[in-house]
C-alpha cells in the first residue's frame, strides 16, 4: 500500500521544487521518503523562507517561501522532495518586527542557522580561516541518524564507582608528542584508548564539543603575539551538532560518524562519556553580536532580557538563555535526549548550571521546572546529571542546588579545603575532615548522598596539579588581559620557588605534594575527578585560564609521560587501589556507629593518638579508619583502611588503632618514601614491623590495610 | 570518471565492483541492487574499490546495510581502495568489521 502524504501537493516559484506541508515535529531538517522535511519554531516571524544552498557556496541556489498552509501554529513546516541532501546546506530568512523595546530584533537580510541543526559546516577544519564575506558563516547540514551501534548502550556505572578524567578533545592529542596520527580529534582520542586503560580511569568528561567558533573574539595576544582563540568552546553555536573541527573527517563532514566511534570504542573498554553541555547562553553575544540564530528566529524567546530590551547577562559572556521558557526549555530537554539516545552518551556536566535554576526575570527559583523535567525525565533516566552549582551572576549552590536525588554537583569547597589542608593552613581540619566523608554538611539532605559529591583538585578552569605546587599566583599574561582574569582564589603554594626550579628539594616536595593531593582524592567519598595531564605533570606555566591558549600552554605535552612516570605510576596504582575496595566508594553517607558488629564504627578518626584527634586551628594532622566489614553499607566485605595525612612540615608518628585477632597493618602507599617503595600493587602491599606506630614524613600521606597475616 | 557499480555473484561470493564516487547520488541505487541479496547465502562479500574515487557517508552507509542485511555472517572484503577512501573508512572508525586487502583473486 502506497502512502497518499509521501507525494508533492505543490511546486516552488521557480518550477524547480516539488513542495508539500511537513510535519512540525520533530524540529529540524529529517530525511523522509523522496525529500527532506524542514520544520522551525518561531512565535513572533511573521514570515519564513528556506535557503538553500550547495555545501561550501556563498549564494544560495534556491529560496523558497514557505507558503501560508505551511505553518502550523508557530511553526513553518515543508518537505522539499529530490534534494542531494549530502551536498546541501540550509538556513532560514526570517522576517518580522525589529523593535528592541519589545525583545524582536528580526532581520529578514539574515540566514540564520536551524537551532536544531545535527551537523554544521562553517568551520569543518580547525583554525582555518574563514571567508568573512560569507553571509552564512555556520551552515546547518543534514545528517544520517543510522550510526551502526551494533551492540552499544551507556555503561550505567554506579556513579560512586567512577573515576572521571576530564579533557579538552583538541589539547588531549593536539601535542604534536601525543605520536597520535590524527592529532587533536576524536579519532586521536581513541587511538589513546590503550593509555586510558592503562591509567585505569572508568569515564572522560569531554569539555565542550557542540559546534563553536573557535574564531570568536580571536586576536593577537599583545605579550606572546599568538593568535588567541575561542580554545575551550564554552560559548554554543549550536547544541545538536558536534564540533567539527574536533574531527579529523569534519573536512568530509563526516564528524558525526567519528564521534559516535569514539563513544562506541570507549563504551568497549569501559569507559563511560560525560558531555560538558553549555546551556547558560550562546555565542550571540549581546546586542553588538552578530546574528547566528537564536536572535533572528525568536530574540524574545531564546534570551532573558532587561525590561529595556537589552540582554541579561549571568553568564558573564554577553547573553542569557531563557532555560525555563517552556519552549526554550523543551530545546535543551530535546538537545539532551539526541545525545543520550543517538549518541549514547552517558551524562551530562553543566555549566555555569545554577543558570538554569532562575527564572524568566533571571530571579533564582525554588523548583525550577528545567532541572526538575531533567531529573525525571525517562529517557535521561539513567544519565548521570552533574551540575557546575553556581553562575557568574553570583548565585553560589554548592550544597544547595536543587536536586530531586538525582544530581551531583562539582564540589568546589573539596577543591578548596583539601588545597588549604594541602599547604598546611591553618584550621582547614574541619572542612577536610567533612570532605574526605564525601561532604555530609553539604549534602545529607533530601536524599542526597556522597554521590552528589565529585570531588576534585583540579579541572580545566584554574591551575594543573603541577601549577598548584608551583606558583603562588596566576601568570595569565600570555591571554592579553594584564593578568587581570582567571581566579585569584587558588589556594596554592610552589613549595618556596615561584615556577619552574632547578632546586632539587623543590622539586621533591612538588612531586610529593602532588603525589599527597591524588592519594588524599581517591581515598575521599564520592565521585573522583581528575584532570588531563596532572598524571604527568603537565604544566600551563601558571596560567589558571588557558581559555584562549590554542598552543603548548594548553597542550598536554606527552614528553612529560617519560620524565613523570613515578607519578604516572603512583596515580595508576591509586586509582587501582581505589577499584580494588568498595569501602572507599560508598553511595551513602558513614553513619558513625558500628552497625554490622565489628567493634569499629564505619569511619573514625585519628591523630598522633589513636582514638583522638587534635581538632585545634594549628593542628595539620589527621587519620582516618574506614572498616572493611561497612563496605558498601555492609553489603560486602571489605579490609580496613587506615590514612594518615600530615601535612606539618615536621614528621611525627601515629599511633595505630588496634585491629582484632588476626589482623595486621600492610602500607599500600607512603608519599615520603622514595620510589619503588612510595606505592604498591594493590593486593600487595607489605606488612609492617611496628604495628603499634607508623612514622609519617612531613607533609606526607600514609595509606595503610588491614588484613589477615599470612 | 563515470560512477557505477556493479554486482555479481557465484559460490557464494558476492562482488561489488565500484567506480568513480559513490555517495548520495547513486548510494540508494546501489542499495536497492543489494537488497536483490537478501536471504541468499553469501559467505564473502568483496568490495572491489581500486577505482572508486570517494566515497561519503551515504556510500559508507550502503557498506554497513550490506554487512548488516546480507553479510552478518560473511566475510567482508575491502579490496585495493585507494588512500582517499580508505581514510575516510579509517578516520570514521568504520573499518572495524572488514578486512582491507591489497588483491582479490577468487
Amino acid at each position: 500500500m502506497l502512502r497518499v502524504d509521501l507525494h508533492p501537493t505543490h511546486v516552488s516559484e521557480d518550477g524547480k521544487y516539488h513542495l508539500r506541508v511537513g510535519k512540525p515535529l520533530p524540529f529540524g531538517a529529517s530525511i523522509v521518503p523522496g525529500g527532506v522535511n524542514f520544520s522551525i519554531y518561531s512565535r513572533y516571524a511573521t514570515s519564513c523562507k528556506l535557503v538553500l544552498f550547495n555545501k561550501h557556496e556563498q549564494k544560495p541556489f534556491c529560496v523558497i517561501p514557505f507558503k501560508d498552509e505551511f505553518r502550523i501554529g508557530n511553526v513553518f513546516t515543508m518537505v522539499v522532495f529530490d534534494l542531494d541532501y549530502e551536498n546541501l546546506e540550509y538556513g532560514f530568512y526570517m522576517d518580522g518586527p525589529f523593535d528592541p523595546r519589545q525583545g524582536h530584533r528580526f532581520d529578514k537580510t539574515k540566514v540564520l542557522m536551524d537551532p536544531y541543526a545535527k551537523a554544521i559546516g562553517g568551520r569543518d577544519v580547525w583554525g582555518k580561516t574563514p571567508d568573512w564575506n560569507d553571509i552564512y558563516q555556520h551552515r546547518a547540514r543534514i545528517c544520517f541518524d543510522d550510526f551502526d551501534w551494533e551492540s552499544d548502550h551507556p555503561l550505567e556505572t554506579p556513579i560512586e564507582d567512577l573515576v572521571i578524567y576530564e579533557m579538552h578533545v583538541r589539547g588531549f592529542t593536539r601535542h604534536p608528542s601525543s605520536g597520535v596520527k590524527h592529532p587533536g580529534t576524536f579519532a586521536g582520542i581513541k587511538e589513546k584508548i590503550p593509555y586510558l586503560k592503562e591509567l585505569g580511569v572508568s569515564c572522560v568528561e569531554l569539555m565542550p564539543i557542540h559546534e563553536f567558533d573557535e574564531f570568536e573574539n580571536s586576536r593577537v595576544s599583545p605579550t606572546t603575539g599568538k593568535m588567541l582563540m575561542n580554545y575551550w568552546g564554552y560559548s554554543n553555536v549550536g547544541f545538536f551538532a558536534p564540533k567539527a573541527g574536533f574531527a579529523a573527517t569534519g573536512k568530509f563532514g563526516m564528524q558525526v560518524d567519528e564521534c559516535k566511534t569514539l563513544i562506541k570504542e570507549l563504551h568497549k573498554n569501559g569507559i563511560e562519556v560525560i558531555l560538558d553541555v553549555v546551556f547558560n547562553h550562546t555565542a550571540e553575544g549581546n546586542e553588538k553580536g552578530p546574528y547566528i540564530s537564536y536572535r533572528g528566529i525568536d530574540n524574545k524567546t531564546y534570551y532573558l532580557l532587561t525590561p529595556d530590551g537589552y540582554y541579561f547577562n549571568f553568564s558573564g559572556c554577553g547573553n542569557t538563555l531563557n532555560c525555563n521558557n517552556p519552549i526554550v526549555r523543551n530545546m535543551i530537554l530535546d538537545c539532551l535526549r539526541y545525545w543520550a539516545a543517538d549518541y549514547h552518551v552517558d551524562g551530562f556536566r553543566f555549566d555555569l548550571a545554577s543558570i538554569l535554576g532562575r527564572d524568566q526575570n533571571g530571579a533564582p527559583m525554588h523548583s525550577p521546572p528545567l532541572l526538575e523535567t531533567l531529573a525525571f525525565d525517562p529517557i535521561l533516566g539513567k544519565c548521570k546529571l552533574i551540575a557546575e552549582a553556581w553562575d557568574a551572576g553570583g548565585l553560589y549552590q554548592v550544597g544547595s542546588f536543587p536536586a530531586w536525588g538525582r544530581w551531583a554537583e562539582w564540589n568546589g569547597k573539596y577543591r578548596d579545603d583539601l588545597r588549604k589542608f594541602l599547604k598546611g593552613e591553618p584550621g582547614s581540619l574541619g572542612g577536610m575532615a567533612q570532605r574526605l566523608q564525601g561532604s555530609p554538611d553539604l549534602y545529607s539532605w533530601e536524599g542526597r548522598g556522597a554521590t552528589a559529591s565529585i570531588n576534585f583538585i583540579t579541572a580545566h578552569d584554574g591551575f594543573t596539579l603541577y601549577d598548584m605546587v608551583s606558583y603562588n599566583g596566576k601568570h595569565n599574561e600570555a591571554n592579553g588581559e594584564n593578568n587581570s582574569d582567571g581566579s585569584n582564589d587558588n589556594y596554592s603554594w610552589n613549595c618556596g620557588w615561584e615556577g619552574e626550579s632547578t632546586d632539587p628539594a623543590v622539586n621533591k616536595l612538588r612531586m610529593k605534594q602532588m603525589k599527597n593531593a591524588v592519594a588524599m582524592l581517591l581515598v575521599s567519598q564520592g565521585t573522583p575527578m581528575i584532570l588531563a595531564g596532572d598524571e604527568m605533570a603537565n604544566t600551563q606555566w601558571g596560567n589558571n585560564n588557558a581559555y584562549c591558549q590554542d598552543n603548548e600552554i594548553s597542550w598536554i605535552d606527552w614528553s612529560q609521560l617519560d620524565k613523570n612516570r613515578e607519578l604516572f605510576n603512583f596515580f595508576k596504582k591509586m586509582i587501582a587501589f581505589r577499584k580494588a575496595h568498595p569501602v572507599l566508594r560508598s553511595s551513602g553517607h558513614f553513619k558513625n556507629r558500628d552497625y554490622m558488629g565489628s567493634g569499629f564504627a564505619d569511619i573514625t578518626w585519628h591523630g598522633q593518638k589513636a582514638w583522638n584527634v587534635d581538632w585545634s586551628a594549628e593542628s595539620r594532622m589527621l587519620a582516618f579508619l574506614l572498616c572493611g566489614m561497612h563496605a558498601k553499607g555492609g553489603t560486602v566485605d571489605d579490609n580496613s583502611i587506615y590514612v594518615a595525612m600530615n601535612m606539618h612540615w615536621e614528621m611525627h608518628g601515629f599511633e595505630l588503632p588496634k585491629l582484632n585477632h588476626h589482623m595486621q597493618w600492610y602500607v599500600f602507599a607512603n608519599t615520603d618514601a622514595q620510589p619503588p617503595f612510595d606505592i604498591w600493587e594493590p593486593g600487595k602491599e607489605v606488612r609492617i614491623e611496628n604495628q603499634n606506630e607508623f612514622l609519617v614524613g612531613p607533609r606526607s600521606v600514609v595509606i595503610l590495610v588491614g588484613k589477615e597475616s599470612k | 570518471m563515470e560512477s557505477k557499480y556493479t554486482c555479481t555473484c557465484a559460490n557464494e561470493i558476492l562482488k561489488v565492483e565500484l567506480c568513480g564516487r559513490l555517495d548520495a547520488t547513486n548510494a540508494e541505487g546501489l542499495q536497492t541492487e543489494l537488497k536483490k541479496f537478501i536471504g541468499q547465502k553469501i559467505a564473502e562479500l568483496v568490495f572491489l574499490a581500486r577505482d572508486l574515487e570517494y566515497i561519503s557517508s551515504a556510500g559508507l552507509r550502503v557498506i554497513i546495510f550490506a554487512k548488516q542485511k546480507i553479510g552478518a555472517d560473511a566475510k567482508i572484503l575491502l579490496v585495493a581502495p585507494r588512500d582517499a577512501v580508505l581514510n575516510v573508512i579509517k578516520m570514521s572508525g568504520l573499518d572495524n568489521f572488514m578486512a582491507v586487502v591489497d588483491t582479490y583473486t577468487k
